[in-house]
């Protein structure tokens, strides 16, 4: 390694972390994109269609990525696509996440038909070794669809069971329905169900509206009446009604005269308004002609209408229009993702600069974590632009929030110390919980409304910030605990020296963090004397905040009145790492009290194993120093 | 000899060692009554953890204490610290972070003191227009008997339910009759007689009595469920039993008599706090994000309407915005449909404690932790 080596590192990687913005060639048509930029309103709030699809595609199968039956991949917006416009194409593609074996089972699946058959020998090997999966856990809308009935009724009997009893079976029942449901509900957003061309059904329905609306009113007021025209208008009428009531999906703009600027409309909603007004919505009718020429393969036409539509409504909602344009680079930018990965390899170059090369893999890492938290930073902002929020809103912000804090603390670490220790404590807790938050973004749009108990910026940007800052610094104390065990135990490389600075920032650090986990539990003591009239509910989510005080005041009293020296500062501080990860998520397993957000078994068996990794560290901690690598002579 | 024993007495009190398992054991304390919230719910578990010296557990019919309580850990703290302090008392400005800190943290122990033996919760419910001069209690009840004869005036005596559990028989010199508690069940499912042919036979005898069966059910805890308590009650004239009745709070209206010529009025109720002010609930909004069900905001206009009369004022109650007013804090709790609010009525002497107390210590903190870091910056341990 030479002295120019960590300027090139940091040049590579700023070049991978930024390629998500870049048009890849063979990607979508620019018209793709620009559909996927197109306002719409879901969940409370205004985002682009390209969010709807992604956080669609998150919560039904884990993944963002799209594979067709013939292996090409598609992007969410053309998934998209295909299940407002061309359902027969979507249903084919594999989306629906089943890991039940006793849900397989009730769909017609066994170990035998889920076998995926490769071509290649060397894939069969690969396959066979698990280094690319061997059987199908993904199925397709169709392959699910003659179970429908099955999957309903089984579902009917999960559903009164609370959350937290449900067996997995249950709860695999309950999601796939859900699941199913918010695909179903997507796929009839803009046309109805079986309609092959809507466009012409639109059309047709507005030359002869005239003629049908009088004679359903000639009908309710008993006179002869064309019996023919009034039953086609009736039928029209009664599939609108089914439109808007099968999604929730509200894609149409208020119109011109409407004052509320959050009155949009289901497709369906609109179409109702056709009788009254005496014309088809134009929104509609856009969407209706994109879906014609989506379906008829016009890539020109269909680019010729997303752009004018596109065009009438940034002249409509200007603001809006930019703010859902800001989110689909966002999107497509994927910060968190590259921040992840910067982190990580930040990790492997402080690791290194201890084994070899101290000085240019160290300055590397410091380049990466800088990196790493510039990006982390440039998300959370654009999250907290786009939110009109303070950073921490719910538990996948805290996750993020966490990352950006300790890593922020870890830089000044290093600047201190300068060892690689600070880079490497970044690089583990910033790629730690960015997979966490990426998990945590699984469960759907990560940008939710919040509910009115938590509305209010101030308390959120002081109470929550606050608090996660004392989580934050209370992981990292027991992060540089865990690398003193790595080091002292696995290498040769904690000297006397190294020893007693990370000791010291450890110290330092507790001291920190008993600060601001204090300081943030008695502002959630002030919020909600200030909301609910109590100082303290003992809610669980407090208490854990409260357990996390406690610790720490308690390894500062154990230090303080020597009942503990070097080795036992480093044990009490991983221990923290459970005290806190428990705090964290252990609180909303419980299923109770006012913070019991967000619920996954998934994430009971994470914490378990990690609780367990934590004691096994600190009874490594534990052996006699003889048999450390660093101190065995 | 004693004074040998003193002294080992008074090296544990004000040791950190003390401090460190008191601290210890507060942790397991706490983080036990958080998973005892799923079976007890958040108030069982306040009863049975923190506002109790020592934490019984039932073995068989046996309650045994098997940890300490709240008051246990809460007091031996407060005795450490005071007795650390006043043992170690000097001097100087290197201790003030600590002493501010601690200063706070007794403070704070001593305010949750307070608030837990002097906070009193109460809800009051509002239809739009409606006015009410008294708040109900979310966990106690209590017997009212009304003497309902002067259609302009009731005259009530309120016997608090304990009373009843108890079995204490009541005379009180506005009622012509004494209360003889003859069974109390603290939760209960009313059904009718005819429904539950089976049911045992009841020592009722007037109002609904004969007409009802009480079914003994579990007590709850959860935060979402009320315990509906049944009582059965003979009242006793000076020429004998005028009958046993039940009263419940599951029972609905009240059950109507008449006795030495005036006519009275029977209901186990919520327990009622009356103001010498009413409020008038002018208005409640209600608000959800649009194409969800998520609640954006709900608030309550009222108008207070003092004891001295006059127009009185109108105020915006709202998430994160709650009235004071003469003692007592009203917040936004809850609704009902469109029209009703649920306020959460709140009466803590203490309340501004924990502002004072966190502050104090935050601030001991912050000078001690800087010290530190100065320390640090000089290069020396700390």
């Amino acid at each position: 390694m030479t002295r120019r080596t960590p300027l090139y590192v940091l040049l590579i990687a700023v070049v991978c972390a930024f390629s998500g913005l870049l048009h890849r060639p063979g990607g979508p048509p620019p018209a793709v994109t620009a559909f996927g930029r197109l306002p719409v309103l879901s969940e409370g709030r205004m985002k682009p269609l390209d969010s709807v699809a992604r956080s669609t595609l998150l919560v039904i199968q884990g993944r963002q990525r799209v594979m067709t039956p013939d292996d090409r991949e598609i992007t969410p917006d053309e998934w998209l696509l295909d299940v407002v416009f061309l359902p027969e194409k979507a249903d084919t593609y594999r989306v629906f996440v089943v890991d039940n074996t006793d849900l397989l089972s009730l769909i017609g699946k066994n170990d035998e038909n889920l076998r995926i058959h490769y071509e290649k020998t060397s894939d069969q090997i690969a396959a066979l070794v698990g280094i690319i999966s061997s059987s199908q856990r993904r199925m397709s809308f169709n392959e699910i669809a003659p179970y429908l009935s099955q999957i309903e009724a089984q579902e009917k009997l999960a559903d009164p069971v609370l959350p937290q009893s449900r067996t997995r079976f249950q709860a695999a029942v309950v999601q796939l329905y859900g699941n199913l449901s918010h695909y179903l509900r997507l796929r009839r957003a803009l046309l109805p169900e079986g309609s092959k061309d809507f466009l012409g059904e639109l059309l047709r329905l507005r030359d002869s509206l005239s003629d049908g609306v009088a004679a359903v009113r000639a009908k309710e007021a008993g006179k002869p009446y064309d019996e023919a025209k009034a039953a086609a208008l009736i039928a029209e009428g009664q599939k609108f009604v089914g439109m808007a009531e099968s999604t929730d999906l509200l894609a149409i703009p208020p119109d011109d005269d409407e004052a509320d600027p959050s009155a949009w409309h289901s497709a369906g909603h609109a179409l109702l308004e056709t009788f009254g007004k005496g014309d088809v919505n134009p929104s509609v009718l856009a969407y209706a002609g994109m879906g014609y020429a989506w379906r008829q393969n016009q890539p020109a036409s269909f680019e010729h209408i997303v752009r004018l539509y596109g065009t009438s409504l940034e002249r409509r909602f200007e603001k809006q229009v930019r703010k859902t344009r800001i989110e689909t680079v966002f999107n497509a930018a994927e910060p968190f993702y590259a921040c992840m990965m910067v982190y990580l390899a930040a990790f492997l170059f402080a690791a290194l600069s201890w084994l070899k090369w101290p000085e240019p893999a160290r300055l590397s890492a410091l380049g990466l974590v800088g990196l790493g938290w510039v990006l982390a930073t440039a998300g959370i902002a654009t999250r907290m632009w786009l939110e009109g929020r303070p950073p921490v809103t719910n538990l996948y912000s805290s996750a993020l929030f966490i990352g950006w804090g300790s890593v922020a603390l870890c830089l000044v670490l290093e600047a201190t110390h300068r060892n690689a220790i600070g880079s490497a404590a970044a690089g583990m807790i910033g790629f730690a919980t960015l997979l966490i938050a990426h998990h945590l973004a699984l469960a759907g749009d990560t940008l939710e409304m919040m509910r009115a108990v938590l509305d209010s910026n101030f308390w959120l940007a002081t109470h929550v910030v606050v608090v996660v800052t004392g989580y934050a610094s209370t992981f990292l104390a027991g992060i540089l605990a865990v690398i003193y065990i790595l080091r002292g135990v696995f290498t040769r490389t904690l000297d006397k020296a190294t020893a007693d600075a990370l000791a010291r920032m450890v110290y330092g650090i507790v001291c920190f963090a008993t600060l601001f986990s204090f300081v943030g539990t008695a502002l959630g003591g002030i919020w909600a004397d200030q909301s609910w009239g109590r100082f303290w509910g003992w809610d669980p989510k407090e208490n854990g905040a409260l357990i996390i005080v406690l610790w720490n005041a308690l390894i500062l009293h154990a230090r303080w009145g020597g009942l503990v020296r070097q080795r036992g500062l480093i044990c009490l501080a991983i221990f923290g790492n459970i005290v806190t990860s428990w705090s964290w998520f252990g609180t909303n397993m419980l299923g109770i009290g006012l913070h019991s957000y967000g619920f996954t078994e998934a994430a009971f068996w994470w914490l378990a194993a990690f609780i367990v990794s934590q004691l096994a560290l600190i009874g490594i901690a534990n052996m006699p120093l003889e048999r450390w690598r660093s101190f065995r002579a | 000899m004693f004074a040998e024993y003193l002294r080992q007495v008074r090296s544990v009190l004000v040791s950190l060692r003390l401090t460190v398992v008191l601290i210890a054991l507060s942790i397991v304390l706490v983080f036990w009554a958080t998973l005892d919230q799923v079976h007890l719910g958040v108030w069982g578990v306040q009863q049975k953890f923190f506002h109790s010296f020592f934490v019984y557990e039932g073995l068989g019919e046996l309650r045994i204490p098997v940890f300490p309580g709240g008051y246990m850990i809460g007091g031996l703290l407060l005795v450490n610290l005071l007795s650390a302090h006043t043992y170690r008392f000097r001097v100087g400005w290197r201790k003030a972070g600590i002493w501010i800190a601690h200063a706070g943290l007794i403070l704070l122990l001593l305010g949750e003191l307070a608030s837990g033996l002097l906070q009193r919760d109460y809800q009051m419910r509002l239809d739009e227009g409606e006015t009410r001069n008294y708040s109900e209690s979310n966990r106690r009840n209590e017997l009212a008997i009304t003497d309902v004869t002067d259609p302009k005036f009731d005259d009530v005596v309120a016997i608090p339910e304990s009373i009843l559990a108890r079995g204490t028989v009541l005379q009180n010199p506005k009622l012509p009759f004494r209360v003889v508690p003859k069974g109390y069940v603290p939760n209960s499912e009313i059904r009718m007689r005819s429904e539950v042919p089976n049911a045992p036979p009841s020592p009722a005898t007037a109002g609904m009595g004969p007409m009802v069966a009480v079914i003994p059910v579990e007590v709850t805890y959860k935060e979402d469920e009320r315990n509906l308590p049944a009582a059965f009650v003979e009242l006793v004239g000076p020429d004998g039993s005028l009958g046993t009745w039940v009263v419940s709070t599951g029972l609905g209206n009240p059950q109507r008599f008449e006795f030495a010529g005036r006519s009275w009025k029977l209901v186990m109720r919520p327990e009622r706090h009356y103001q010498p002010f009413s409020l008038t609930l002018e208005k409640f909004s209600h608000d959800i994000y649009p194409g969800t069900d998520i609640p954006k905001n709900f608030s309550s206009r009222v108008r207070i309407n003092p004891p001295e009369g006059g127009g009185g004022r109108e105020v915006l109650i709202y998430m994160n915005n709650p009235l004071r007013y003469a003692g007592l804090t009203f917040y936004q709790a809850s609704f009902e449909g469109d029209r009703t609010t649920i306020l959460q009525v709140v009466r803590n002497p203490s309340w501004l404690v924990p502002y004072v107390s966190c502050a104090a210590i935050a601030l001991g903190l912050v000078i001690q932790f800087l010290m530190h870091l100065a320390g640090f910056a000089r290069g020396r341990r700390p």
